[in-house]
């Protein structure tokens, strides 16, 4: 553990599991509005809303994750200049939140749609015939029932999401990939040490959230 | 819920006419954008025909995209393959009677579900050249890596579909005299497999997009190749970003589209396992960490 006891090594793997933190909170928000827009999108009467919703999903859902933070960076940043800030890590930053939420609000977008799925059809119907409108049946009826059991697949799409934020490393953001490469290179001799803290760190963080989130959904999940 | 549409009435002229104006609206609101793009391009002199011409010539695909396409898709066929392999072993690791093997089998696949595949390709291609003194191909990075982290999703996909068999299937076995590992190799394994078809497919997809990452170890893959070296020599990155977009987008939506036609077909023939018919007051019947095991996402 001699790596870790250099506070300067020590300091440079909490910063980087800090920017996998703030990448994550700040995609998980953006990507949650923006996936449950999209599925109300695609269950919406309107045919060009639908359309939309249903390109996106596609587009991002099948386009490498890599190529998507790539664009960002390359294609927005430094061939349209589209600089969301004058220090080069946060805008760094704040293009990989722009990539990993337009990238993880189309699997946000196909969970919750598969969650309105297995709401009993007569809860639907109920709420027509008392005379709702689709925004209300989708609103006060649908979506709550939808939201309780979504919460495993959200889970996985979260826990997908924080090891997904590591991707941003490929545009140069001091994150777990590429200080764990940095400091492999500089410690030859301890390599797999430093693999073991990373990843157990990541391990230690993830493996409990995705219990949770088991736990959780079979607590909240809707009796039938 | 099987149809969207009934979240809301058969639309009445009231509804038409207002649907048509969100539609118009909505619409032109895209168009807009679609159009505001396009004027941030052209100020950017994106639309400019010397980017775009590359891709009319033969130089381009046999020099750059195909090479870079098929190092994609020999990393992630070989991926898969060993994928699968890991995942078959692992599932039926972890389902043994016998704890020391069902235990060591369940701490591998958990953690590697759990760790960055990122940090799996960098520790292979960086840290075990410090190990076995001699420099790791990249292409084995990348493979290893995908192998690792798809081979324990497909595990625990495997253990979810060896689970969700009925009980008679096993019960039936061993009451015609089948040892343990028969029952596994010739009643279980063969029903599961069939029934996970679909899912097999689509983790493929994941696959594929996760090959990308081969880009950061330099793997000449199609983002290395048809994107980075490409635009080095004519320098248009967004050009080509969309290109090899589109290859994507197309790839993986013919793999998608297949994981639906077997998923369709093996509902009609009836090879897909039940779903546990629980009555309603039944607990819950999620495998333990959740329904976190099929869902394919990169």
């Amino acid at each position: 553990m001699h790596v870790f006891s250099d506070p300067k090594n020590f300091d440079a793997y909490v910063s980087s599991f800090l920017w996998i933190l703030k990448l994550t909170g700040a995609s998980a928000v953006c990507a949650l509005l923006l996936g449950v827009l999209l599925a109300a999108m695609r269950v919406s009467p309107v045919p060009v809303l639908r359309g939309f919703g249903a390109a996106w999903v596609n587009i991002f859902r099948n386009t490498p994750l890599t190529l998507v933070i790539f664009f960002c960076y390359f294609g927005l940043y430094a061939t349209l200049g589209l600089s969301l800030s004058q220090k080069l890590d946060i805008n760094r930053y704040w293009l990989g939140v722009i990539g990993l939420s337009v990238y993880t609000a189309a699997f946000v977008c196909e969970a919750v749609r598969s969650g309105i799925n297995t709401v009993p059809t007569g809860q639907a119907e109920a709420a027509r015939a008392i005379g709702l409108s689709f925004a209300q049946t989708l609103r006060i009826v649908v979506l709550p029932q939808a939201a309780r059991s979504v919460i495993a697949p959200l889970g996985s799409v979260l826990i997908a999401l924080c090891k997904n934020a590591t991707i941003v490393g490929t545009i140069g953001l001091m994150e777990t990939s590429n200080v764990m490469k940095d400091l492999i290179n500089s410690n030859g001799n301890a390599v797999i040490v430093i693999f073991l803290v990373f990843a157990g760190t990541f391990a230690a963080f993830l493996i409990p959230t995705g219990y949770l989130f088991g736990w959780l959904a079979n607590r909240l999940a809707v009796k039938r | 819920m099987s149809s969207s549409s009934v979240l809301y009435d058969h639309p009445g002229p009231r509804a038409r006419i207002r649907n048509a104006v969100l539609s118009v609206l909505f619409g032109v609101a895209l168009l807009g954008l679609l159009y505001w793009i396009y004027t941030k391009f052209d100020q950017a002199n994106q639309w400019e025909l010397r980017l775009w011409e590359p891709f009319t010539r033969s130089t381009t695909w046999t020099q750059f995209i195909l090479p870079g396409l098929w190092a994609t898709l020999k990393a992630a066929g070989v991926g898969m393959v060993l994928s699968l392999a890991f995942g078959i072993i692992f599932a039926v690791g972890r389902l043994s009677d016998h704890r020391w093997i069902s235990m060591p089998a369940g701490v591998v696949v958990e953690f590697f579900r759990a760790v960055p595949l990122l940090l799996m390709i960098f520790f292979v291609f960086y840290g075990v050249p410090f190990l076995i003194k001699g420099p790791v191909n990249a292409f084995w990075a990348v493979v290893i890596g995908l192998t690792l982290y798809n081979g324990s999703v497909l595990a625990e996909a495997f253990r979810a579909g060896i689970r969700s068999l009925p009980a008679g299937q096993s019960e039936a076995a061993y009451a015609i005299g089948m040892r343990k590992t028969q029952v596994m190799q010739l009643i279980l394994i063969p029903q599961a497999a069939r029934a996970m078809l679909p899912i097999i497919v689509s983790q493929l997809v994941v696959l594929l997009k996760d090959t990308a990452l081969g880009y950061i170890v330099a793997y000449p893959e199609l983002l290395q190749r048809g994107v980075n070296d490409l635009a080095a020599n004519y320098g248009n990155i967004i050009a080509a970003a969309m290109v090899i977009a589109v290859l994507y987008i197309v790839i993986n939506s013919l793999l998608t589209w297949l994981a639906g036609w077997l998923d369709r077909r093996s509902r009609v023939r009836g090879f897909r396992v039940p779903k546990q018919t629980a009555p309603a007051n039944a607990p819950d019947s999620t495998p333990e960490g959740g329904a976190t095991v099929s869902q394919p996402q990169g």
